[in-house]
C-alpha cells in the first residue's frame, strides 16, 4: 500500500494471458513500465486493452502469468489489497454521496487522519474547490471526470490506471483535459497506465505508447518512433494514416536498399525496413509527400518519385489539402499538401508525380493485411478492424 | 406532485416566457390539466368520497342502528371508544406486522441480491417463481399453510422429533403461524422493489468500492446497501401496511386470542353492524399507518419517494 508520500513504481508483466471461455483477450503479454511514466495502451475496442488494465487492478484475474509493482508479485491480492487505483470509463461515482465523500472515500475505508485537509488540497488540484458539497448528478462530464481522477488520486497510488477517461467528454473538452492531466501527472510523479483507442490522445500525452491488437502488443515506444518507424501494417494504419505499395527489394547499397515499386525503382533506408529482401509493402505517410506536375523536376535528385499518377480528389481542410491521386496500377494514394501558399495547386484529372524524402520510406512485410488496422477502411467495406 | 407543482414545472420548463412563448406556455399548462383530469375525478368519486363518507360515519350516533336509521351527532367520542376498546388489537395488528415485514427483509434481500448479481440467465425465471403464488388466490394460499402447519401435518412432526417443540406443541392457532402466513403472503411485495433497485446498481460502482480500497463487505455495507435503500423503503411499506390491515391470516391462522384490528373492523361492519365503531375504527388504522410511513420515511431519509 502506498505510503502517503512515494512516487510511482515499476510495472511489470511477465506471460499475462486472460481466456474468456475459448476466446484469448490478452495473449502471453510481456509488458514493462518504468517508475514516472505516462504510458498508453492503444488499440480499438476488443483489443484486450481493458482487460489488461482491470487484471493490474485486480477486478479480473490472470489466467496465467505474473504482475509485479515495485519488484512485488501482486497478481492473486484481492484489489482492495493492491497499491493501484483506477479512473473508470464513465467515472463510476458513487450517486449517494457528495464529492468530498466520494473523494474520502479511500482515505476513509484505510482509516487515514485529517482526511478533510488532504480532501480540500486534492479538490484545489482538480480545481473542483467549491464542489464539494455537489452530487456527482449534479456536475458536468469534465467536472466528474476530474472527481474521479481526485478520488483515486488522492490515494497517492503506486500506479494509477485510467480506463479511457476522456471517451465521455466532447472534442474540445477532451483536449483541455489532456493537457490538464499532463500537468497532474508531472506534479504528482506517479505512474500512469492510461488506456484509449483514440491515437491522438495516446501521442500527445505519454512518454510510452504500446500499440495492443488481437490480444498481443503489436509495438511499443516513444510516440514519434512509433509513427515514423512503424513495425507492422496494424500500427501504420491504426497510428495516423499510411499510402503501402506492393513492391520487391531488389539490392542493397549500404544502408539503403533499392526497391522495385511497379516497375519505378526507389530508395528505403535499412534501418526501417522490417525485412530485406523478397516482397515487402512500401510505406510513406500521406504528410511526407509532395505533388509535382508530370514529367517536371522537383525537390532533390535523391528523393523517391513515383511518376504519372491522376489526381481524382481535392479536398480543402484549411490547413492542408487533402489529393487522392490514382496510380497506373490502379491504387489511390492520399497526398496532405500543406497550404503554405508557396506550392502548386492541382486539380481533379492533373497528371502528377509523387515525391519524397527517401528516408520517410519504410517497408513492411508483404505477408501482413495491407488494410489490418484501417478503421476507415472497415467502415467502408465492412470488415473487421484487426 | 401536487397540481400546483405540476403546473410550475410545466412553466419552468418552458424557459422564460417571451412574448410568443406565452401562449405556448399556457396551452402547454391547460395539456398538463387536461391530462390530469380523469385520474382526479377517479381519486375524487372512488377515494375521496368514500374517505370522507367514513370518517363522517366515524361521527354518527352510537346508540343508531341500521332499522332506526344513523343520526349525525358528531360523536367524536366513538374514536376514543374504539381505541381504548380495542387498543390490544391495535398493537397486536402493529406488532404483527413489523416483525412479518422484519422477517421479509430477511428473506427478500439475500434473495432479490441473487436474483440481481447472481442468477444470470435464471433470472427472469426466478423474477416468475417469486410472483407465481399470485396466480392462485390469496385466500386459497392462506388456506393451504393451514394444512402445512396443521397439528400432525409434516413440519409439526419434523419439529417435534428434532425436539425442537414440546411434545403437545402446535405451530397453528398460534402467532407464530399468524406471522408466519403474513410474511409468506407479503414476500412477493418486497422482493420485487428490493429487486428493481439492486438490479440498476451499476456494478462498477462496486469494483470503484474494491478499488479503493474497500472489501466485499465494506462495498455492501458503504455502497450496495445506500444504494438499494430505496427499494428497502419502498418494500417495506408495500409489506408493512397491507400486513397491519390484514384479517385473512389471523382469521385462518389464528385463534381469537391472535385477533389483530382488520378482524374487529370485519367483525364490527358484517357482524355486529355498529357501522359508527367500525367506521372509527377503520380511519384510526389508516391515520396511525400514516403517521407510521411518515415518521419512517423521514427517518430513513427517502422523501423523494413521498
Amino acid at each position: 500500500m502506498a505510503d502517503g508520500r512515494s512516487a510511482g513504481a515499476d510495472l511489470t508483466l511477465t506471460g499475462v494471458t486472460k481466456r474468456f471461455g475459448g476466446f484469448a483477450a490478452v495473449d502471453d503479454l510481456d509488458l514493462e513500465v518504468a517508475s514516472g511514466q505516462f504510458f498508453a495502451l492503444l488499440g480499438p475496442s476488443g483489443c484486450g486493452k481493458t482487460t489488461t488494465l482491470r487484471m493490474v487492478a485486480g477486478l479480473e484475474e490472470p489466467t496465467a502469468g505474473t504482475i509485479t509493482i515495485g519488484g512485488d508479485d501482486i497478481g492473486r491480492l484481492k484489489p482492495y489489497k493492491r497499491p493501484v487505483n483506477t479512473v473508470f470509463q464513465n467515472y463510476a461515482l458513487f450517486p449517494h454521496l457528495n464529492i468530498f465523500e466520494n473523494v474520502a472515500f479511500g482515505l476513509r475505508r484505510r482509516g487515514v487522519k485529517d482526511v478533510k485537509s488532504q480532501v480540500d488540497d486534492m479538490l484545489e488540484l482538480v480545481e473542483l474547490g467549491g464542489y464539494a458539497k455537489r452530487r456527482p448528478a449534479q456536475l458536468s462530464g469534465g467536472q466528474q471526470q476530474r472527481v474521479a481522477l481526485a478520488r483515486a488520486l488522492i490515494n497517492r497510488p503506486q500506479v494509477l490506471l485510467l480506463d479511457e477517461p476522456l471517451g465521455a467528454l466532447d472534442l474540445k473538452l477532451r483536449r483541455q483535459m489532456q493537457i490538464e492531466l499532463k500537468r497532474i501527472q508531472t506534479e504528482v510523479g506517479i505512474t500512469f497506465i492510461h488506456v484509449t483507442h483514440d491515437q491522438e490522445e495516446a501521442m500527445t500525452m505519454a512518454d510510452t505508447v504500446a500499440v495492443m491488437n488481437k490480444g498481443v502488443i503489436e509495438q511499443m515506444g516513444a510516440p514519434a518512433d512509433l509513427y515514423d518507424n512503424p513495425a507492422t501494417t496494424f500500427v501504420s494504419n491504426f497510428l495516423g494514416q499510411s499510402n503501402l505499395v506492393k513492391a520487391s527489394i531488389l539490392d542493397t547499397h549500404g544502408d539503403a536498399l533499392v526497391v522495385d515499386v511497379q516497375g519505378t525503382r526507389i530508395a528505403a533506408p535499412v534501418a526501417r525496413a522490417r525485412r530485406t529482401d523478397g516482397q515487402v509493402w512500401v510505406g510513406v505517410r500521406p504528410e511526407k509527400v509532395f505533388l509535382g506536375a508530370a514529367g517536371v523536376e522537383e525537390g532533390s535528385y535523391d528523393d523517391n518519385v513515383l511518376p504519372s499518377g491522376t489526381v481524382t480528389d481535392v479536398s480543402f481542410i484549411g490547413v492542408s489539402t487533402q489529393y487522392l491521386v490514382k496510380m497506373p496500377w490502379g491504387q489511390e494514394l492520399t497526398v496532405f499538401e500543406q497550404n503554405t501558399g508557396a506550392r502548386e495547386q492541382f486539380r481533379v484529372g492533373d497528371k502528377v508525380d509523387l515525391h519524397w524524402v527517401a528516408a520517410h520510406t519504410f517497408l513492411l512485410d508483404a505477408d501482413q493485411d495491407a488494410h489490418a488496422g484501417d478503421e476507415t477502411y472497415a467502415a467502408l467495406s465492412g470488415a473487421p478492424t484487426a | 406532485m401536487s397540481v400546483a407543482q405540476f403546473g410550475g414545472q410545466v412553466a419552468a420548463e418552458a424557459g422564460g416566457p417571451g412574448a410568443g412563448e406565452v401562449e405556448q406556455e399556457r396551452r402547454r399548462g391547460r395539456v398538463g390539466y387536461l391530462l390530469l383530469l380523469p385520474g382526479l375525478l377517479w381519486l375524487v368519486i372512488f377515494f375521496l368520497v368514500p374517505t370522507v363518507q367514513l370518517v363522517a360515519t366515524g361521527l354518527y350516533d352510537p346508540n343508531g342502528s341500521l332499522d332506526t336509521g344513523y343520526a349525525m351527532t358528531w360523536s367524536f367520542s366513538n374514536y376514543w371508544d374504539v381505541l381504548v376498546q380495542y387498543q390490544e388489537q391495535f398493537l397486536r395488528s402493529f406488532g404483527y406486522a413489523l416483525i412479518a415485514t422484519i422477517a421479509c427483509i430477511f428473506l427478500g434481500y439475500p434473495l432479490s441480491y441473487a436474483i440481481a448479481f447472481k442468477a444470470g440467465r435464471w433470472k427472469n425465471l426466478m423474477l416468475v417463481l417469486v410472483i407465481a403464488p399470485f396466480f392462485t388466490s390469496f385466500l386459497v394460499r392462506t388456506l393451504a399453510w393451514k394444512s402445512i402447519l396443521s397439528d400432525n401435518g409434516l413440519i409439526v412432526e419434523t419439529l417435534k422429533t428434532l425436539q425442537l417443540i414440546p411434545e403437545d406443541g402446535r405451530l397453528l392457532a398460534t402467532p407464530v403461524a399468524v406471522v408466519t402466513g403474513l410474511t409468506y403472503n407479503f414476500l412477493p411485495f418486497m422482493v420485487l422493489p428490493l429487486y428493481a433497485s439492486l438490479e440498476k446498481i451499476d456494478p462498477r460502482l462496486i469494483e470503484a468500492s474494491k478499488d479503493l480500497y474497500a472489501s466485499g463487505v465494506t462495498s455492501f455495507r458503504k455502497v450496495t446497501l445506500p444504494l438499494s435503500a430505496p427499494g428497502l423503503v419502498a418494500g417495506t411499506l408495500l409489506t408493512f401496511i397491507p400486513a397491519a390491515g390484514d384479517y385473512i391470516n389471523s382469521e385462518l391462522l389464528g385463534t381469537p386470542q391472535q385477533r389483530m384490528i382488520g378482524n374487529v373492523i370485519d367483525n364490527l361492519f358484517l357482524v355486529q353492524l355498529d357501522y359508527p365503531a367500525a367506521a372509527a375504527s377503520s380511519v384510526l388504522l389508516m391515520v396511525a399507518i400514516v403517521c407510521l410511513v411518515v415518521f419512517y420515511v423521514r427517518r430513513a431519509g427517502t422523501e423523494d419517494l413521498l
